[in-house]
């Protein structure tokens, strides 16, 4: 009986720890504004809207809001190719910009709940870690 | 509404649309008749930084992830040797130009940015090595910027030599436009100069000012990512992205002061003002500048004369706006634009080849020569 009080307690200990590591999702859209301004402004523009035809905009957009992991991926490891965004062809290149997982995961909150954009999503570190290339 | 309020209506809106319409001439021309063509001599490269050639059809190309490709007919293969890179926002892998002295001491020069330091984050380096058969040897730092910054924006980077034994070098402001570009002490938004072997030459501006970086050449500088030697009056051209507007060609010279951020013709990203001054009487002006920006990135005149009326003309890559600029001069004014393969992608960067032609790096496609039809 001791002993599963003690795994009890120690799985309780575990769990809140998890959550204590969580960042709130405020703290964390704060903290992506700040890397918006520094690594992503210059081309997706201070409204989310892009650039017609060159870089796809971030607000209101289906390819982001319709398939969060492939937005956490290009953020991660970088996006050539080919890509329709809201019906418009672009074809540029994003290299990965040598963010960390935490502020992967602070930028993506930012953008998903910017300009109008509205999501269930918190993405955490742990999802950006554990988005790996195949 | 009556007559009047609606005339004062009409005037506010033209006013307001004229604001961001400004623009800073002679405007961009078209050429009316286009008598060259290109041909892709390497491809699949997503950001060709850097160019310099070791013979007329062997190059070392840099990409910005932190490959160091050497290219001959078309095949690449990978140098070995480099540097820790820190691939960070807009740094990685920089310039790369073979030493005046190549062909005795097979010695080559690089920027990169370096996360070597005490601090976490990193700053524009210059190094210096031995080329030979796909490897980078005796590889030495000759510089480091400090201090260090997590900050993405503004490595620079160029490199460029004078005809007296200097090597230039270009460190934006690391995207701390109050501190860094207008104090002495501190590095970024500086053009420096050394001698080839890297020690401080004794006639720098500061070497006698308390505190100065000595390697300092000018200072108040943004992002100078062109510089280029001019073939007659040997003097360094160098250009650096400006904020919203305000990218600028500057001539420089010892220990003058370009501005960054006191006085600009541009305005922040956000549309807001950063300064009201556009001159002030302790710092230079622009030989030119771009409005609306063009986003400039490499930089050469073109000296031979391959292509029929292009000799002493200047070429400036466009990130923005997808093409090659050409600018024509009439003692040192810019008195014509055309547009040089419009729509070929973002043009990183553009040197001049042994053979006289023009080789442009073209991101997400690769190198590319210039070719005047017969």
């Amino acid at each position: 009986m001791k002993l599963i009080h003690l795994i009890f307690g120690l799985v309780i200990a575990g769990i809140s720890f998890q959550l204590y590591q969580q960042k709130p999702l405020q703290q964390s859209i704060n903290d992506g504004e700040e890397i918006y301004m520094d690594f992503c402004l210059q081309c997706h523009q201070q409204n989310g809207k892009g650039v017609s035809g060159v870089f796809p905009p971030l607000a209101q957009s289906d390819y982001l809001l319709s398939d969060v992991n492939r937005s956490i991926f290009a953020i991660k490891y970088g996006l050539k190719g080919s890509i329709i965004v809201n019906g418009k062809s672009y074809n540029s290149v994003m290299v990965s910009q040598g963010l960390d997982n935490e502020e992967i995961a602070d930028v993506m909150n930012y953008i998903l709940h910017s300009w109008g954009n509205e999501s269930e999503e918190n993405v955490t570190q742990e999802r950006v870690e554990s988005t790996l290339k195949k | 509404m009556n007559l009047n309020s609606f005339f004062f209506l009409m005037i506010s809106v033209t006013l307001i649309i004229n604001c961001d319409a400004q623009e800073n001439g002679p405007k961009i021309q078209t050429p009316k008749t286009v008598d060259y063509t290109f041909e892709v001599v390497a491809d699949s490269i997503d950001i060709p930084w850097g160019l310099t050639f070791l013979s007329t059809d062997e190059m070392l190309v840099t990409d910005k992830s932190g490959i160091l490709y050497h290219i001959k007919e078309g095949v690449k293969t990978e140098v070995e040797g480099l540097p820790p890179i820190y691939v960070r926002g807009q740094g990685g892998l920089l310039d790369v130009a073979i030493s005046p002295d190549f062909e005795t001491s097979n010695l080559i020069y690089l920027t990169a940015s370096s996360p070597l330091g005490e601090e976490p984050g990193g700053h524009t380096a210059l190094y210096i090595a031995k080329y030979e058969n796909f490897k980078l040897l005796d590889l030495e730092l000759l510089y480091k910027g400090d201090y260090n910054t997590k900050k993405g924006q503004h490595w620079g980077s160029r490199i460029t030599f004078d005809n007296d034994g200097h090597v230039f070098f270009s460190i934006g402001d690391r995207g701390n436009r109050e501190v860094n570009p207008q104090d002495i002490t501190r590095d970024g938004g500086k053009i420096y100069r050394l001698n080839l072997d890297g020690s401080i030459p004794e006639d720098n501006p500061f070497v006698d000012k308390d505190n100065s970086r000595k390697a300092i050449f000018s200072y108040g500088h943004r992002n100078p990512q062109g510089m280029t030697i001019h073939p007659e009056t040997g003097k360094v051209w160098v250009h650096e992205h400006g904020p919203r507007g305000g990218d600028e060609i500057n001539v420089i010279e010892a220990g003058k002061n370009f501005g960054w951020p006191v006085i600009t013709y541009g305005i922040n990203y956000s549309g807001t003002p950063i300064t009201d001054k556009t001159e002030d009487e302790k710092m230079e002006q622009p030989l030119y500048y771009w409005l609306p920006s063009i986003a400039p990135s490499g930089m050469t005149f073109s000296s031979s004369g391959v292509y029929p009326d292009w000799k002493g003309n200047l070429f400036v890559g466009s990130l923005k706006f997808e093409y090659l600029e050409r600018l024509i001069l009439k003692n040192n004014t810019v008195v014509a634009r055309e547009k040089v393969l419009d729509s070929i992608g973002r043009v990183r960067n553009v040197e001049e080849g042994p053979d006289g032609h023009l080789y442009l790096g073209v991101e997400g496609k690769g190198i590319l020569k210039i070719i005047p039809k017969k």
